[in-house]
């Protein structure tokens, strides 16, 4: 274990190196780090495989290039005629079993880390319908449902005065954000009303699909207040590009004065339905 | 015996022209090019939505199309370059070669041959046919998952129908292929002499067969959830949607490697031939080959792991995918190899080829990296595994088969094609795509996800380059069609050998090579000599 450690030390290091300009740029390059653990569990995860493929890939690629430099017939390379050697296709078919055990153990362990639904603290019921998605704070009896801001709406039609350019956070916007305490660990639940859905937020780190017939389970702790913007990942129809997801994490007193406000209207419009 | 079989064969090819002729035919290599032929034409009509769709993505905003229609182009789009495209021009590659290399006279059921190409063209009149009905043609992506693919309008049957027809002809070639290998090698021709691109279409020819009843099973389930009542995916009548993916997957793995194994063949017959020495670990090839398809059974569930899976069943499925990157790393480690003290020259097949190699790896590498399960939950449906998959397809499948093309033309005409055109057909294919495709990694990582016909601003810059580079991918690939019409034409006149490094059986037949090759059998000394190592 030690010895994995070190090396994966060592190959960070590597590639923070090479791939310097990808780790410094704005976000629109890279995966997000995320705000959670779990988020930034699997950014690790991603920058260390994402390494160990570049080492490799420089490897095998230099020795290739090599090869086509110096071994040209141009050059006047003869060639040899050896076809064949047992070493070295055990020496290939082991050392990349080896490293795949070293990539298994952190992957097995985040997985182990996302599937632990132990510990939590409050539970929304996030529910997939063509094109919207519908929140249920189960404790709490808040539900509403969160569309595409109207601004992103209208600029996004064929025959649109507004421009995309001049609407800010394009698509990425709704009427009424899902509103989440920080700090503690939230229950997820996820279904869909007609056809399946996907409820994917990049800094939190999570995607589930939303299954008509189907509770799945899964959860998240925020540990920075923020709004986080997310999508529909699975295809749903015509507007599957129009149904974003929108995050707001408040502390945990913002929170409570929240669902008072909400508790009320929540009421009015389970009555009106 | 021999003698009256010619006979009956020339006899039977001199009664038949123009139309006719291509219609009754029996001859692998008319029906290997009818294939071909037919590929590209559906190579044009999937590229042309593939061009739709960029020209969509090019800013921000719907400028085009509308989304439904939208959806239709992602959706027709995979399903003709993979089953109209890729699937049949490696089915033609296999007609004009494999007898040639096995040293067969024709394909074992030359009947069945005609059959199954001749539903071809039905099978996707029948589906393009779906663009003008009310409703529009199929939109819920090419994977067809249930309950969305049943909101389809009149489309619906005709889908259905024409992945039918296309499996029953894919079966057919599948079993044509099989029986040809098991039965009509020259004598000498071992199963461990035969080359390797006869090997990987035995391989592929076997996973057809296993997995394309699978598919039609599954379209079946869909056609009577929609028409009979059945709920076989409808959870309101205890049905599983899930289980739809689940089937869908049983045949969509399988049907990726169906898609490269071929490819890997032909890199494996081209790579040897202009590095002028022996393929590398002709044995572990094999076996590899052979491990990647048994491997490929075991981990469909790859595609689903945001359906939600216990525990244990992500990591078995996340175990099992990493264990593909052994074989596919052992074959790319024996291509090295095999450059490795050769004798190398760089006409247009081994620019492909060499292409293939650096470019497939990195799709190796982006699908090494989606098979870790943790961070597949962020990849997942993202732009990034449309990157993932088009480095794998484009310069994987596609330069296969371009490669090959280039490779065996002058066996098939007689002639040599324009080699200086073919060098630009290949730096404007292998750098175009990568301004493509590259992006595609950057914006995917960064949150856009697939089949959006319009997308946020922090993500326009990158797919304004993706839809640039597209167009002169596709533009490029009619200087391929100028350089194909040029050398059926006329041009330098190919020797039989044609390439100085080429070994093998179809290298001893004259260039171009007549309607029969291997009416008799060839002489064994000489099998010896071309095949084997």
């Amino acid at each position: 274990m030690q010895i994995i450690k070190a090396f994966r030390r060592l190959l960070t290091g590597g590639v923070l190196l090479l791939a310097a300009p990808i780790v410094l740029a704005d976000w629109a390059i890279n995966m997000p780090q995320g705000v959670t653990p779990i988020s930034r569990d699997i950014y690790d995860l991603h920058m260390t495989i994402f390494g160990i493929c570049v080492v490799i890939g420089v490897l095998v690629f230099a020795v290739m290039f090599y090869s086509i430099w110096k071994h040209r017939k141009s050059r006047g390379a003869k060639a040899e005629h050896f076809h064949e050697s047992q070493t070295v296709e055990i020496i290939w078919t082991v050392i990349p079993f080896l490293i795949l055990v070293g990539m298994a153990f952190p992957a097995a362990k985040t997985l182990i880390k996302m599937e632990d639904m132990s510990g939590t603290e409050m539970t929304i019921k996030i529910t997939g319908y063509q094109w919207m998605w519908h929140y249920d704070y189960l404790e709490d009896g808040v539900s509403f449902y969160s569309r595409l801001d109207g601004d992103s709406n209208r600029a996004r039609q064929a025959d649109s005065e507004l421009d995309p350019q001049d609407v800010p956070n394009y698509l990425l916007e709704v009427d009424k954000p899902l509103v989440l305490p920080i700090g503690v660990k939230i229950r997820l639940l996820t279904t869909a009303a007609d056809v399946i859905h996907s409820w994917w937020v990049p800094e939190l780190g999570v995607k589930k699909d939303a299954i008509p017939g189907y509770i799945n389970e899964f959860w998240t702790q925020i540990e920075q207040p923020g709004t986080y913007r997310g999508v529909c990942a699975e295809l749903c129809g015509k507007d599957h590009g129009f149904m974003p997801v929108v995050v707001k994490a408040v502390s945990q007193e913002e929170y409570r004065e929240w669902l008072t406000s909400q508790g009320a209207v929540a009421a009015t419009q389970t009555a009106s339905l | 015996m021999s003698t009256t079989a010619e006979v009956l064969h020339d006899h039977h090819d001199n009664q038949l022209k123009g139309i006719k002729r291509w219609l009754l035919t029996t001859n692998h290599k008319e029906i290997g090019t009818l294939y071909l032929w037919f590929s590209f034409a559906m190579f044009l009509v999937g590229g042309a939505m593939a061009l739709i769709i960029r020209a969509e993505l090019f800013e921000p905003g719907l400028q085009i199309v509308d989304p439904q229609f939208f959806n239709s182009m992602t959706t027709m789009h995979a399903l003709i370059m993979i089953f109209g495209g890729v699937m049949p021009a490696f089915v033609g590659l296999a007609n004009w070669m494999i007898p040639m290399m096995i040293g067969a006279p024709d394909m074992a059921l030359p009947r069945m041959n005609n059959w199954s190409f001749w539903i071809l063209p039905f099978a996707f009149a029948m589906l393009l046919s779906t663009l003008f009905m009310q409703g529009g043609a199929p939109a819920a992506g090419w994977t067809m998952y249930a309950p969305l693919v049943l909101q389809t309008g009149d489309a619906f049957p005709f889908l259905i129908f024409s992945v039918h027809l296309l499996g029953v002809s894919s079966i057919m070639g599948a079993i044509n292929i099989i029986a040809t290998v098991l039965n009509m090698r020259a004598p000498g021709v071992t199963l461990l002499r035969m080359p390797l691109f006869v090997w990987t279409w035995l391989i592929t020819a076997y996973l057809l067969i296993l997995v394309i009843p699978v598919l039609a099973g599954a379209v079946t389930m869909l056609l009577t959830d929609k028409f009979f009542g059945t709920s076989f995916f409808n959870p309101a009548g205890g049905g599983d949607p899930v289980l739809f993916q689940h089937i869908f997957w049983f045949f969509g793995h399988p049907e990726v490697y169906i898609l490269i194994l071929p490819a890997f063949g032909v890199m494996s017959q081209i790579i040897p031939t202009f590095s002028r020495k022996p393929l590398f670990g002709y044995a572990s090839m094999v076996y590899a080959s052979a491990s990647i398809a048994f491997l490929s059974f075991i981990v469909w569930a790859h595609h689903m792991f945001t359906v939600g899976m216990p525990l244990s069943g992500e990591l078995f499925f996340m175990f099992a995918t990493m264990l593909i990157a052994i074989p596919t790393g052992v074959k790319v480690f024996n291509w090295v190899a095999t450059m490795w003290r050769g004798s190398m020259t760089f006409e247009t097949p081994m620019l492909f080829a060499i292409a293939f190699v650096v470019l497939f790896t990195i799709g190796g590498f982006s699908g090494l990296m989606l098979a870790i399960t943790p961070a597949d939950f962020q990849y997942h449906d993202s732009y990034f595994v449309v990157a993932h998959f088009h480095y794998v397809l484009v310069p994987g499948a596609i330069f296969a088969i371009i490669a090959g093309t280039y490779f065996w033309i002058p066996k098939w005409t007689g002639n040599m094609y324009n080699e200086a055109l073919g060098k630009w057909h290949f730096w404007l294919s292998a750098i175009s795509l990568n301004v493509t495709f590259f992006p595609m990694h950057f914006v995917g990582l960064a949150g856009m996800q697939r089949r959006v016909p319009d997308y946020a601003l922090q993500f326009a810059d990158f797919n304004a380059i993706s839809s640039i580079g597209a167009f002169v991918f596709g533009f490029s690939q009619l200087l391929f069609l100028y350089i194909v019409i040029q050398c059926i034409r006329g041009g330098k006149k190919a020797t039989d050998r044609v390439w100085e490094g080429a070994r093998g059986l179809e290298w001893t037949v004259p260039s171009p090579a007549p309607a029969h090759t291997f009416s008799t059998a060839p002489d064994i000394e000489i099998v010896k000599q071309e095949t084997g190592v």
